[in-house]
C-alpha cells in the first residue's frame, strides 16, 4: 500500500468499498506523508490528524454499513481561508492566529460533515495572507516551496493547496480563485484546477477578500478528480446572498463525451509579448493535439484584456479595505496590548496584525474609495469591467471555449519579486479576467520547460464547468503531463 | 498619480493602520507604482458605459421573514480577545 498517494479518486473509492483499505490506513498513510514531507515544503498551517482519524473512523462505519456517498472516507486538505469549527482557521495572517472558527464554512460541512459526503478532512494549508499575493510568500506562517523545485515559489494564493497536492500530501484540496489564486499555482504545480462560476460555490464561512471576485474551487491531479470534488462543493446555499438558484450539472458523468466539433478560441492578445516562447510552444502543441481529437480552432479577440490587471488593482483593494475593516480587535482577532485608547487600539492590532501586502491593498482600497478619488478610481474600473465582460459575451458568440496560458513563464526563485508589487502583480495578467467577468475557467498541465510545469487555461461560459472538465478530461486521456509527480516526493 | 509620505500617513489613519516611522517611504514608493499602474484607466473611454453590478444581473433573493439564527453569543465571544458579562470590552471612550 505503499502507492496510496499515486492513486485517483474514482480509485481510492473502488478500494475503499472493496474493502482493499480502509480510511483509517488511508488517512494514516496522507498523515505520515505529510510528517515526513511537509518540513520541505511548509504546506499545511496545521494538521487535525487526530480529528483526521475520527473522521476516518466514522467513514468505515459508513462505508461497512453501505451508505457511503462519493467521497466518504476519502482524505481531502482545506485552505486555510475556510471556517471549520473547532480548527484555527488563520487565513495566514497574524491577525486570526488564534482565531479557533466557531462554525464551519458551507463547502467544510458538505465535504466532511457525517450527513454530507464524509470525507476526511487532513488539516488546513497554508496560503499567502488573505488570499493577497501569486506566490504564497505573504503568509505568516512563512513561504510555502514549489515541490518540482523547492527553492522556486509554488504560486499563489492557494499555495499550500497546490504543494500538499502535488507532493502526493493529499489526494485533491480546496482552494479560492479571486484574481488566479487556483489556476496560477496549479499550474505551476503541475495541477489541474477550476474556478468555477461567480456563485456556483458557497462563499459562507469562506474569509471574503473581494467579495464580487472570490470564488471556491478545488486542485486536484486530474480533470476527473476535480470533477468529483467539485461536484460535492457545488450547488445553491441560502446562507449566500451571492449563491445561484440552478441545478448543478453531472460533472462526473459529462467527462466522457467526445469534443468532435468543440469550437476552441484563441485570444491574440494571450499570445502576445510577454508570454515566454518555451511556455507558447507547449501551449500550441496542446491546441494541435486537442485539434487531433476534433476540436476546430479559431482566433478571439479579447481586447480589453490588457486592461484586467489595472481594472482588479482598483475593485479588489477597494473590496478587501472594506471586507477587512471588520478586523480591529474587538470581537475577534489580533489585539494589540498596552493601547491608549480605542483608535490606538484599532490602529496597533491592525498595524501589528496585517502584514505588508495586506497593508498596501488596504491604503489601495481606502485611497481609491476615499472622497474626490471615487469617480476617477472606483467607478472606472467597474466601466471598464463592463467591457471586459462584453469581450467575453462577444467572443463566446463565435466559439465553446477559449484556450490561452495560465502564466506568463514557470515557476519563479523565491524572494525574486518579492520587493516589487507591479511585478508580481503581473503574474496574474491572464486569469483575472475570468473573476472579473465572473466566468469559470480552469488550468491543466501541458508540459515541462527544464523540469518545471506549464499549464493551460480553459475559460468557459457562464455555468460550463462541465464543458471545460470535459474538455480537459479528454485532454488528459490522450496525453501524460499530468500524471507526471516530483522525484523528490513521488 | 503618486503618494508623498505624508499622504500615506494620511490614509494609513484612514484605514486605522498604524505604521513604522520606516515603512512610510518604501509604502509610498510602491503605492505610487501601482496606482501608476492603474493610470492605464483613466485613458479609456468609457461614456455611455454602465459600471458593472453583478455578472448575472441578478437581483438580490427575499427570504420569508423567520427567525432562524440561533443564540449562539456564549460561541462567538469565546474567541474575543476581551469580555465580560456578555459585552465585548475595549478601552474606555468616555470620560
Amino acid at each position: 500500500m505503499t502507492d496510496l498517494h499515486r492513486l485517483s479518486i474514482r480509485a481510492l473509492a473502488e478500494g475503499l468499498r472493496a474493502r482493499t483499505f480502509s480510511s483509517r490506513e488511508l488517512t494514516r498513510h496522507f498523515l505520515d506523508r505529510i510528517a515526513a514531507h511537509d518540513p520541505a515544503l511548509n504546506s499545511f498551517i496545521t494538521v487535525t490528524a487526530e480529528q483526521a482519524l475520527a473522521q476516518a473512523d466514522l467513514a468505515d462505519a459508513r462505508l461497512t454499513a453501505g451508505n457511503a456517498a462519493a467521497l466518504t472516507g476519502i482524505p481531502l486538505a482545506q485552505k486555510d481561508i475556510f471556517c471549520a469549527e473547532g480548527v484555527r482557521t488563520s487565513c495566514a495572517s497574524r491577525m486570526l492566529d488564534s482565531f479557533v472558527a466557531p462554525y464551519d464554512a458551507t463547502i467544510v460541512r458538505k465535504l466532511h460533515a457525517q450527513d454530507g459526503e464524509g470525507a476526511v478532512m487532513l488539516g488546513k494549508c497554508n496560503m499567502d495572507e488573505f488570499a493577497m499575493g501569486s506566490s504564497n510568500e505573504t503568509s505568516w506562517y512563512g513561504p510555502v516551496k514549489n515541490p518540482w523545485d523547492v527553492t522556486r515559489v509554488p504560486g499563489g494564493s492557494s499555495g499550500g493547496s497546490v504543494a500538499a497536492v502535488a507532493a502526493g500530501l493529499a489526494p485533491a484540496a480546496t482552494a479560492t480563485d479571486t484574481g488566479g489564486s487556483i489556476r496560477q499555482p496549479a499550474a505551476l504545480t503541475n495541477l489541474t484546477g477550476i474556478k468555477p462560476t461567480y456563485g456556483r460555490v458557497s462563499r459562507y464561512g469562506m474569509i471574503a477578500f473581494a467579495s464580487s471576485l472570490d470564488q471556491a474551487g478545488v486542485v486536484a491531479r486530474s480533470a476527473e478528480d476535480s470533477a468529483y470534488v467539485l461536484q460535492a462543493m457545488s450547488g445553491f446555499d441560502p446562507l449566500d446572498s451571492t449563491s445561484i438558484e440552478r441545478p448543478v450539472d453531472d460533472y462526473v458523468g459529462g467527462l466522457g463525451r467526445s469534443i468532435k466539433g468543440l469550437r476552441i478560441g484563441l485570444p491574440k492578445e494571450y499570445f502576445a509579448e510577454g508570454l515566454a516562447p518555451s511556455s507558447r510552444e507547449l501551449v500550441m502543441a496542446a491546441v494541435r493535439k486537442l485539434e487531433e481529437l476534433g476540436a476546430v480552432i479559431s482566433e478571439v479577440s479579447l481586447p480589453n484584456s490588457p486592461l484586467s490587471v489595472p481594472t482588479y488593482y482598483v475593485v479588489a483593494p477597494a473590496e478587501a479595505s472594506s471586507n477587512l475593516a471588520r478586523l480591529d480587535g474587538v470581537r475577534y482577532g489580533h489585539r494589540a496590548e498596552g493601547v491608549k485608547n480605542l483608535e490606538d487600539l484599532y490602529k496597533r492590532s491592525r498595524g501589528e496584525g496585517f502584514g505588508a501586502e495586506v497593508q498596501r491593498r488596504i491604503m489601495i482600497g481606502t485611497y481609491v474609495l476615499s472622497h474626490g478619488y471615487y469617480d476617477a478610481y472606483y467607478l472606472q474600473a467597474q466601466k471598464v469591467r463592463t467591457l471586459i465582460y462584453e469581450d467575453f459575451k462577444r467572443a463566446f458568440k463565435d466559439v465553446d471555449v477559449i484556450l490561452g496560458p495560465t502564466a506568463t513563464d514557470v515557476a519563479f526563485k523565491l524572494g525574486s519579486k518579492t520587493d516589487d508589487p507591479v511585478s508580481m502583480y503581473l503574474n496574474d495578467i491572464y486569469t483575472i479576467a475570468a473573476n472579473l467577468a465572473g466566468i469559470p475557467a480552469m488550468s491543466l498541465p501541458c508540459g515541462f520547460v527544464d523540469g518545471l510545469p506549464v499549464g493551460l487555461q480553459l475559460m468557459g461560459n457562464y455555468f460550463e464547468e462541465s464543458r471545460l472538465l470535459n474538455v480537459a478530461h479528454q485532454y488528459q486521456q490522450a496525453t501524460v503531463w499530468h500524471t507526471q509527480m516530483p522525484v523528490a516526493f513521488a | 498619480m503618486s503618494l508623498t509620505p505624508e499622504q500615506v500617513k494620511q490614509v494609513a489613519h484612514l484605514a486605522r493602520l498604524e505604521l513604522q516611522p520606516d515603512q512610510v517611504t518604501p509604502y509610498a514608493q510602491q503605492l505610487s507604482n501601482i496606482l501608476g499602474m492603474v493610470d492605464q484607466l483613466t485613458a479609456v473611454d468609457t461614456s455611455g458605459v454602465m459600471p458593472m453590478a453583478h455578472p448575472l444581473e441578478l437581483t438580490q433573493r427575499l427570504r420569508p421573514d423567520q427567525v432562524t439564527e440561533q443564540n449562539r453569543r456564549e460561541a462567538f465571544q469565546a474567541v474575543a480577545p476581551a469580555v465580560e458579562d456578555g459585552l465585548y470590552l475595549v478601552p474606555k471612550v468616555i470620560e
